[in-house]
């Protein structure tokens, strides 16, 4: 019973977290975060 | 020039790149070697420290935790790094880490050839190695998240959450599975007995291929594709649902290793489940890589970085469709303990893994050195080639034994009920196999010692230009993003 209940709070938990995600507010924040890997070269160019 | 503390902590991931390279060529080159053994069992010379059972554990574990492993540690440092803005926490830990994970190594190559081992595939290291792995580990995991945690950026980009998932994975999954009673210095019992024994071993055995072979090298790919290709990842968001939805799902899938054993039909039937339910997740995150490319395809053209990273994308993607279909029972019952088996582990292993590992390292050591590219783009080419000509060798020719082996094991006589073949009949039927197989490994093995020339002489050119390379702004000084 327990088990269950805590997979099935888990899989509401996923079920949010994603529609959170497609906030349009969240939109620019992750635009940002996925420029990460390309910091240096656009400080080498700077 | 920039102080210690601007500026980052490069010496380990160097390190550690160059070992990638020389246990990528060892490895290989046991791989090639039990692969002539097959062929020509007299290779072995009666000797017991050259048996194939004795050195494919060494094979297995030389290209996972040796090659593999050097791999991420490089590659997880470098990373860690350049997108938190900070410089590792302490480069004795960083020292420490290297040479012990070096000890481990060096271990497992005198222990398996003398013949200890814990009989459980992919843990054989013995309780002392295992007590050492452990302590290196830790000592990683303190480096790893003590960088995070003085990172000078709010954002943890989403590679890091990839590399610390592996980290604290690895670290339940080598514990739990190798808690054992030592009988000596070079002998211990398993705690665990029968089908339990059974079922936390490929608890750990599959989600060592999870989280070691998938997970961390996901990392990789998160950081590497995007920078390689100079724009940022396709889908930020459906990084996040690939993360949640791939560790969630991955723990559960380790009994489809034990299908029609003594394992409990439910527990077989969830494997299954979970692996077919993995296949969402892992394309997900497959195809956020690929689409990285959107708008850049043309590069695939002129860079083969670029065409180890995307290539490795495909064979995972590959490797993830035909894990599950090869979960499911009544496929398991054809595919089981064949060839089949061997050449989906080397589309996974070979394909995704190491392609990902050569492109990442390719992309990563020029900018490591200070240098606008590697020694030679077209020895990167050709080594691209001969790569994935040896590779589609050597699974072709395994699935077509594999497929072989299976429907002959599994043939019998309408009239009688008595099997139609032999087990030595089975065998003759797939020796030639065994040739191509080599003959792909050896390819494999040759582009691997192409990357050597190619590393060797980048570093010479290095040699006179290496500088500490400055932590990026926001710098140690400055105030938390």
């Amino acid at each position: 019973m327990i088990p269950g209940l805590i997979t099935a709070f888990l899989l509401v938990l996923f079920v949010v977290g994603c529609i959170l995600l497609w906030r349009p507010g969240v939109k620019p924040v992750l635009d940002e975060a996925a420029r990460m890997p390309l910091d240096d070269d656009k400080e080498e160019q700077a | 020039m920039a102080s210690i503390e601007a500026s980052y902590s490069d010496k380990v991931v160097r390190q550690f790149a160059v070992m990638t390279v020389v246990w990528g060529v060892v490895g290989m080159l046991v791989g090639v070697i039990i692969a002539a053994q097959l062929y020509w069992p007299a290779l072995g010379f009666n000797l017991p420290w050259l048996s194939y059972g004795r050195l494919r554990p060494l094979h297995t574990n030389a290209v996972i935790f040796a090659f593999g492993g050097s791999a991420l540690f490089a590659t997880s440092l470098y990373t860690v790094q350049r997108t938190c803005h900070a410089r590792l926490i302490s480069d004795k830990l960083a020292a420490f880490v290297f040479w012990g994970w070096q000890l481990v190594i060096v271990a497992a190559a005198v222990s398996l050839p003398l013949g200890y081992t814990q009989g459980k595939e992919y843990a054989e290291l013995e309780w002392p190695i295992d007590v050492l792995i452990t302590i290196v580990w830790v000592a990683y995991g303190v480096l790893f998240f003590g960088t995070i945690a003085k990172r000078k950026v709010k954002h943890i980009y989403v590679a890091n959450w990839f590399y610390g998932a592996y980290i604290i994975t690895i670290a339940l999954l080598h514990i739990v599975n190798n808690l054992s009673i030592p009988g000596g210095w070079f002998k211990s019992y398993s705690v665990y007995s029968g089908s339990v024994d059974a079922m936390v071993q490929w608890w750990y055995g599959h989600n060592a291929v999870g989280f070691f072979l998938t997970t961390a090298f996901l990392g990789m790919m998160y950081y590497f594709v995007p920078k390689q290709a100079g724009r940022p990842i396709y889908s930020y968001r459906l990084s996040i649902v690939h993360f949640w939805a791939l560790i969630a799902i991955y723990m559960w899938a380790g009994p489809h290793h034990l299908q029609y054993t003594a394992l409990p039909d439910w527990a077989q039937s969830l494997g299954m489940v979970f692996s077919l339910v993995l296949l969402a997740p892992s394309w997900g995150g497959a195809i956020n890589g690929i689409l990285t490319l959107s708008g850049v395809w043309h590069k695939l053209r002129t860079d083969p970085i670029l065409k180890f990273l995307i290539v490795s994308l495909s064979f995972y993607m590959m490797s993830t469709f035909e894990g599950p279909m090869m979960s499911i029972k009544t496929v398991n019952s054809l595919s089981h303990y064949t060839d089949w088996t061997i050449g989906h582990v080397h589309s996974g292993a070979i394909g995704w893994v190491a392609m990902i590992s050569i492109g990442s390292i390719y992309a990563m050591l020029p900018r490591l050195l200070g240098l606008q590219k590697m020694y030679s783009t077209k020895l990167i080419d050709l080594h691209f080639w001969m790569h994935t000509i040896g590779l589609v060798v050597y699974i072709a020719s395994m699935w077509i034994a594999g497929v072989t082996q299976g429907l002959m094991w599994r043939a019998t006589d309408p009239e009688n009920g008595t099997l139609v073949y032999s087990f030595v009949e089975s065998l003759n039927a797939t020796k030639p196999y065994y040739l191509f197989r080599l003959g792909g490994g050896l390819i494999v093995l040759s582009g691997m010692l192409v990357m050597a020339w190619n590393v060797l002489r980048t570093f010479r050119q290095a040699a006179a230009t290496t500088a500490p390379q400055p932590v990026l702004s926001p710098a140690a000084a400055d105030a938390r993003a």
